[in-house]
């Protein structure tokens, strides 16, 4: 497992049923691209974030297959409706096989 | 050992070709869409790519992307060593398919996005971005 992984996601703690919302996550990862060498000149070894899916109710959102041109701790911003009150699931998988989780439930106003 | 004319020439025209190759190896604009789209026609509608003119910084290039009714986005940038960058999938539960992220770009050049619409049709739009210091190591 990576170090130093913290999942952070921003929803709001309540929407009008079936309203648009907005969703940022981001993800402290370093996203290695398997393309930079160290001092010695050997090359680290790729370790990034292959995969990103948000899912309310296990419907689901957004699914991101990551290439290593995502920069450093990915950031993703999309919108969801909310058609009830909830719970948002978000997964990230990472190269090395852990998978970093976070939920967030909404209520309707 | 002594060229003659001729073996200059000849030498000097297999090394031209010798540097010139590299660069046709990196894919253009169009065939990476159409590789996405497998050969079919991609029109400009329906697809919105906001990226920066100027990326001062190649490893943090804020874009998004936005094609409303589309299954999936792919978004490519021609001039890394690997064009894949993401794509992304929009379920059920999507507000708008819409997406931004932060991406790098080893340096100057396109960024293209190829949405699948739901009838199966595509939509592909490009932009090139400027960048100051590429973001690809090294």
């Amino acid at each position: 497992m990576a170090k130093g992984v913290k999942p952070r996601v921003k929803v709001p703690k309540t929407a009008a049923a079936g309203e648009t919302i907005t969703i940022k996550t981001l993800i402290s990862h370093k996203m290695e691209t398997g393309r930079r060498k160290d001092g010695d000149g050997n090359v680290i070894p790729r370790s990034i974030i292959n995969r990103f899916t948000c899912a309310f109710n296990g419907n689901s959102i957004v699914d991101v297959n990551m290439e290593p041109a995502i920069s450093v701790n990915p950031y993703f911003q999309f919108e969801a409706t909310v058609p009830e009150a909830g719970e948002f699931t978000f997964t990230w998988y990472d190269d090395d096989g852990s998978v970093y989780e976070k939920k967030k439930s909404i209520k309707i106003a | 050992m002594k060229f003659t004319r001729r073996e200059t020439l000849a030498v000097s025209g297999a090394a031209l070709v010798a540097t010139v190759l590299p660069l046709k190896l990196l894919a253009s604009t169009s065939d990476l869409i159409s590789g996405i789209t497998g050969g079919a026609e991609a029109s400009g509608d329906g697809i919105n790519l906001t990226a920066p003119e100027i990326a001062e910084n190649g490893n943090t290039v804020p874009i998004s992307v936005d094609a409303p009714g589309a299954v999936a986005i792919t978004v490519l940038a021609a001039g890394n060593p690997t064009p894949g960058v993401a794509k992304f999938n929009f379920g059920s539960g999507s507000g708008a398919q819409s997406c931004s992220t932060r991406i790098r770009l080893a340096g100057t050049q396109d960024v293209i996005a190829v949405a699948e619409m739901a009838d199966g049709s595509f939509s592909a739009a490009h932009q090139t971005v400027k960048v100051t210091i590429g973001g690809c190591g090294g």
